[in-house]
């Protein structure tokens, strides 16, 4: 049978990620250094783990409410209020999903309409474009520069913005890029939405991995509040990806809408890993913390080294990424990235994985030990000399 | 200057290169050496060490925690004695307490005999000190923060390039 020809026309209109093929070569070869991942190099604290373990222990083995358990739906809203001050009910306006993922794709399939538009970011995570074809609705590119820090201008958004556009997707601190939008850079942004009147699904995902400026949660401007969709998680911060762990923060009404896919879908995210999370939002701000100075120090070193070697890099504010430019070396992202695989065996992501935008730029992660670092940015070093050397 | 960075990364690897310490912390190295010394002489960085695991080299080192009660003294409190139990080279650790003991030693000799002999010869006989309890230690597990046996917690499984 010709199987091919029964995928269904939403499934075939995914584009297969251009940069599979480098993802599996990179996989397979022995004694890579990697600097690819979107993952913490932390393991997650103990003290979840323990009480996961003491949950399954116990037997808490059965489903939860759709939304989660109420205590951590709780302790969720304290902490979004307590460190990004948003008030969010605790029993209206939060999902426990699984992962940020989960919430992205529900927060697009509650809202979107097939021909109706929706903004994302250039370059951006990879995961959004999908969930836009699956609701059938238009991607729409917002174009961001380098000059900018990839910061979203309001010039850029304003042009954006259609009569058919319903809903803006922004992630800041940004994968790949490290881009950090500040109070004062929304506050440019947010008389355009109130105007608008679009909703914004905002991945805060990265947010507790903000460095000298402080993270602005977008649902703190009071006036567009009930417009904004705020998705984060566990991944990063509490160095809890395999988890599988997010959450969904929206208005009563918008909260109902995609609890009502989230029910029929998931039914509820997975048990032990909510009973450990409670604890890690409870007493786990000293870890979160020591995560953070350490990704701080690794930024700094990344940044020095990569500008001393002649790869034009700005100082992210935020995530675990910094994002150079490799066009004085004449090459493609992926020709860059193929060729330090080949060379010297250090595998970073080529930019235009997340965009034509980031073309000319690689994602090079730093969930690494400073250590790690040091040993991949000295390959990097004899790799771009052998390509000046070669050029001669 | 960042001190709360510069004493995290110190704490984690005091033997970091001066270069790579400037740039973790994005200042010049001058600026990082005059820091430095400035938190050495306040006694912020009061040292740098190795953390030995004895266990699995060829020396002998046996390890006692001593519970000491003493009477404080007029004027001075609990300082003056316990400048003269901190000032032997074998006692590697002294906290005072609250609760039911005042000081707690960690002490460190080459055999059992050696650190009773130490209790018993020069503890216990300080004027003040009432009464001692030792106790030998027979495994550690963790110091300063350091696991210090084999242990596959944490081994990184990651793949090499996610999204």
């Amino acid at each position: 049978m010709d199987y091919e020809s029964l995928i269904s026309d939403k499934a075939k209109a995914i584009k297969p990620s251009g940069i599979r093929k480098f993802f599996d070569l990179a996989n397979q070869i022995e004694g890579v250094i990697s600097l690819g991942v979107g993952e913490p190099d932390f393991t997650t604290p103990w003290t979840i783990r323990e009480s996961a373990i003491y949950s399954i222990e116990k037997g808490r083995t059965f489903y939860t409410a759709n939304k989660g358990l109420l205590e951590l739906r709780q302790e969720i809203c304290r902490y979004y209020d307590e460190r990004f001050h948003v008030k969010y009910d605790p029993e209206k306006e939060c999902i426990v999903t699984v992962g940020g993922s989960e919430g992205i794709d529900i927060a697009v399939r509650a809202l979107l309409n097939p021909g109706e538009e929706m903004i994302i970011m250039d370059p951006g995570y990879v995961a959004y474009e999908p969930s836009i074809i699956l609701s059938g609705g238009t991607p729409v590119r917002v174009h961001l520069e380098e000059k900018d820090e990839f910061k979203l201008t309001p010039e850029k958004l304003k042009e954006a913005i259609s009569d058919k556009t319903k809903l803006l997707l922004i992630n800041y601190p940004s994968n790949p890029t490290g881009g950090f939008m500040s109070r004062e850079d929304y506050a440019k942004i947010v008389p355009i939405i109130k105007e608008s009147g679009i909703i914004v699904i905002s991945d805060e995902i990265y947010g507790e991995l903000s460095y000298e400026q402080e993270f602005c949660s977008l649902a703190s401007f009071d006036e567009i509040k009930d417009q904004v969709i705020t998705i984060s998680g566990f991944s990063k911060a509490f160095a809890m990806t395999g988890w599988r762990l997010g959450y969904v923060l929206a208005n009563p009404i918008l909260t109902k809408a995609m609890v009502k896919i989230h029910q029929y879908v998931i039914m509820s995210a997975p048990t032990a890993p909510q009973y450990g999370a409670i604890d890690g939002l409870r007493s786990c701000r000293d870890e979160v913390e020591e995560m953070r100075e350490a990704y701080l120090s690794r930024r700094n070193y990344l940044v020095k080294e990569l500008n001393d070697m002649g790869l034009t890099t700005f100082k992210p504010q935020g995530a675990f990424y910094v994002f150079p430019s490799i066009q004085s070396t004449g090459l493609t992202s992926e020709e860059f990235c193929n060729k330090l695989l080949e060379d010297q065996k250090v595998a970073c992501v080529p930019g235009n994985a997340f965009g034509e935008s980031g073309e000319g730029f690689v994602r090079i992660s730093y969930a690494y030990s400073l250590e790690e670092l040091k040993i991949a940015m000295e390959k990097m070093r004899i790799f771009l000399d052998n390509l000046k050397k070669n050029a001669k | 200057m960042d001190d709360k960075l510069l004493l995290a990364v110190m704490q984690k690897n005091a033997r970091i290169k001066l270069t790579d310490l400037a740039a973790t912390l994005d200042e010049s190295k001058e600026d990082v050496i005059d820091e430095l010394t400035r938190l050495e002489k306040e006694k912020v960085i009061c040292g740098y060490h190795t953390v030995v695991n004895w266990d699995k080299t060829n020396t002998d080192v046996v390890t006692a925690l001593i519970e000491i009660k003493a009477e404080p003294e007029r004027e001075y409190g609990y300082d003056r004695i316990a400048s003269r139990i901190y000032k032997y080279p074998e006692v590697e650790t002294m906290y005072l307490l609250a609760g039911r003991y005042d000081f707690a030693l960690i002490i460190k000799g080459h055999t059992m005999q050696q650190v009773a002999h130490f209790v018993a010869s020069k503890l216990a006989p300080i004027s003040g000190v009432t009464e001692t309890v030792t106790t030998f230690v027979l495994k550690n597990y963790k110091n300063s923060g350091l696991i210090m046996i084999e242990d596959e917690d944490g081994k990184n499984d990651r793949l090499v390039v996610t999204p």
